[in-house]
């Protein structure tokens, strides 16, 4: 059928070949947008930025507030916990990069790349933990910083991770302070 | 269709004949009822049974279901609470639908387990196993976007871990996990919940399908036994002093094995429906807050156990971190961990090198057998305690127990072991249990006769 010196073969090879690469094309054609649609779509990939009171947070305390499906902690830190996040050698850490969206990409994970103001009260970082997704609880674990229920993974003061299963610090989302007492998000 | 000798299906009306020459359904579903089966299967030969109709009960109560609820992250718990309390007897079929999925594992686990120790997976029933074990992993797939779908706070925290698992794949695992929940920063919402209703809907109707191929292979191969001896294939007599005709036999069998079942699967059902669930499922799904000890369904326990015991402090993970310039983290080792259990399980029939096929005759296979179930136990026990103190080391002994099981054990017993002979025949098995009568006559009916 298809010896090279047959005229008819190499021509029907041809046709083999070409409705063979067609077919492939056509269904891969097909199959993108079936797969497609399952990516974010137009509404959810708007991005919101959201605007959040803090003037009733007090030092020690947190707000927990949804942004793009997500939890963000808040946090207003008390002297000994800047003081405690400050004293860590970057070298100890698990991850040691800033993790904050604010920064350019690499640059050590200290306490004063990730606060959001230089005097270290204000800590604004995603409330969702790096290993597999839960909300860490805040005023818990080793370090005294947040700790995951989940997992056991043990977050320092600053949100950097310290002891278990969680690879990253929590992340620092886009945000700053628009005045006073008002933090946008995003 | 089979290789054991055995009569098959004769038209004898004009109207049989007929319809025989157009599409001859009539002598498929002769031969797949008449199919000879070894006389000498025991008890745990009808967990196939159950599956099938537990299957079949969790299509008919889940399509009710669906006529009542609403899959919406606004809706989805109230629609639950909905069908509980206000559809006529809708806490009653929920409450089937939810426990169906336990029954549905029980007889799932009870069925895997009569196969590894029996060799039922061992050649030429390797399709059978590898088909049985893509099923399985179906099973988990439905099972977990079931319990996504009522919307309470493990559905929605349950969502986050295991859909956190693709995160863990390095390069690719973003957009993946992008991808499946359909949210830019893989936060968990109306796409996830609209799409895993879509799944579940679909993937029991695929399991349907290839139930019917597994079926379709262990008849091709004939059923194994407790013996592991294969049916006599010489002649047709010869076969049928080994076997009995499915229909009727085994059909009454099986059914009267599913009554009792059944017995105690109602007995739940209509006295402690929410025993197998968790109390934190009937709180209303809320990201601010994860529960305080998230818990998969028990019959995920033992692969969250396995998934949770490579942290970065155990020797094999900070090597393979090493080895693979840090690609493989210990998240993503805890994930491939978890797959990998169930992949080198699907690769039993490779791996086992003995001869012998059943567990009953390998005096060395047994304990090791008898061990591996004990641990699986304890994985499921420990896949339910938190992640402090002892409990990660016992999940470590056990998930290193599974994987020595099938890779070291199973390779080295068929070396090492000396396995006792079993009978030539099943026949000569099962007379030596039920002893032919004293007037010679035979202890059944022969139907092939």
């Amino acid at each position: 059928m298809s010896h090279a010196d047959d005229q008819q073969g190499t021509r029907r090879d041809f046709l083999y070949y070409a409705t063979a690469g067609a077919g492939a094309v056509i269904s891969g054609a097909a199959v993108w947008p079936l797969v497609n649609q399952m990516n974010p779509s137009a509404d959810v990939l708007a991005l919101a930025s959201i605007r959040v009171d803090v003037s009733a947070v007090d030092p020690g305390t947190q707000i927990t507030v949804l942004w793009q499906g997500k939890p963000v902690f808040i946090r207003s830190r008390t002297e000994e916990e800047i003081a405690e996040a400050r004293a860590v050698d970057v070298n100890d850490l698990p991850d040691q990069n800033h993790e904050n969206a604010n920064l350019p990409t690499d640059g050590p994970a200290t306490d004063e790349n990730r606060a959001l103001t230089e005097d270290g009260v204000w800590l604004v970082q995603m409330g969702v933990c790096t290993h597999l997704g839960c909300v860490p609880l805040g005023n818990s674990g080793d370090f005294h910083g947040w700790f995951c229920p989940c997992h056991g993974s043990h977050y320092d003061t600053s949100g950097r991770i310290r002891k278990g299963p969680a690879p990253r610090n929590l992340p620092v989302p886009v945000a700053s302070f628009v005045d006073e007492t008002t933090i946008q998000l995003g | 269709m089979g290789g054991i000798p055995h009569d098959h299906y004769e038209p004898k009306s004009g109207g049989e004949k007929w319809l025989h020459k157009r599409l001859p359904i009539v002598g498929l579903m002769y031969d797949v009822l008449m199919l000879p089966t070894p006389k000498n299967l025991n008890w745990m030969w009808i967990w196939g049974i159950v599956l099938v109709f537990t299957l079949v009960l969790q299509i008919v109560t889940g399509i009710v279901l669906v006529m009542h609820y609403v899959p919406h992250v606004d809706m989805a718990f109230t629609s639950v609470e909905h069908i509980m309390r206000n559809v006529n007897g809708g806490h009653m079929i929920r409450y089937f639908h939810m426990n169906g999925a336990s029954l549905f594992f029980v007889a799932v686990y009870a069925h895997i387990f009569r196969s590894l120790y029996y060799g039922s997976y061992k050649s030429p029933r390797e399709v059978t196993w590898v088909v049985g074990m893509l099923m399985y992993v179906l099973m988990m797939g439905t099972a977990f976007m079931g319990y996504v779908l009522p919307w309470g706070q493990m559905s929605f925290h349950g969502t986050a871990v295991i859909t956190g698992l693709f995160g863990a794949i390095p390069f690719i695992g973003e957009s993946v996990q992008v991808w499946l929940l359909g949210t830019p920063n893989g936060s968990i919402g109306q796409p996830a919940l609209n799409r895993f209703f879509s799944l579940h809907y679909l993937l029991p109707f695929i399991l349907l399908g290839l139930t019917i191929v597994h079926v379709w292979a262990f008849h091709t191969t004939g059923n194994n036994n407790p013996t592991g001896v294969e049916v006599r294939r010489t002649s047709k007599e010869d076969a049928a002093k080994d076997t009995l005709p499915f229909w009727p036999y085994f059909v009454i069998k099986d059914l009267f094995a599913l009554a009792v079942i059944l017995a105690v699967f109602v007995a739940v059902v209509g006295f402690m429906p929410n025993y197998l669930g968790h109390p934190d499922n009937y709180i209303p799904a809320n990201p601010l807050v994860t529960p305080s000890h998230i818990v998969p369904e028990w019959y995920f326990l033992p692969f969250y156990a396995i998934l949770r015991a490579f942290d970065q402090e155990v020797w094999l993970v900070i090597a393979v971190n090493w080895l693979t310039f840090g690609i493989v983290d210990a998240k993503f080792f805890g994930v491939l961990a978890m797959f990998g259990a169930i992949v080198v399980m699907a690769l039993a029939p490779w791996l086992d090198t003995s001869s012998v096929r059943s567990g009953r005759y390998r005096p060395m296979f047994k304990w090791w057998f008898w061990l591996f179930a004990v641990n699986f136990v304890l994985l499921t026990w420990v896949g339910a305690r938190p992640a402090e103190g002892i409990y990660p080391y016992i999940a470590l002994l056990g998930a290193t127990y599974w994987f020595a099981y099938f890779l070291v054990i199973l390779p080295l017993l068929g070396v090492i072991e000396k396995p006792n002979t079993p009978p030539a025949t099943i026949e000569d098995d099962f007379n030596a249990h039920y002893a032919p009568k004293s007037d010679g006559a035979k202890p059944v009916a022969n139907p092939a006769e």
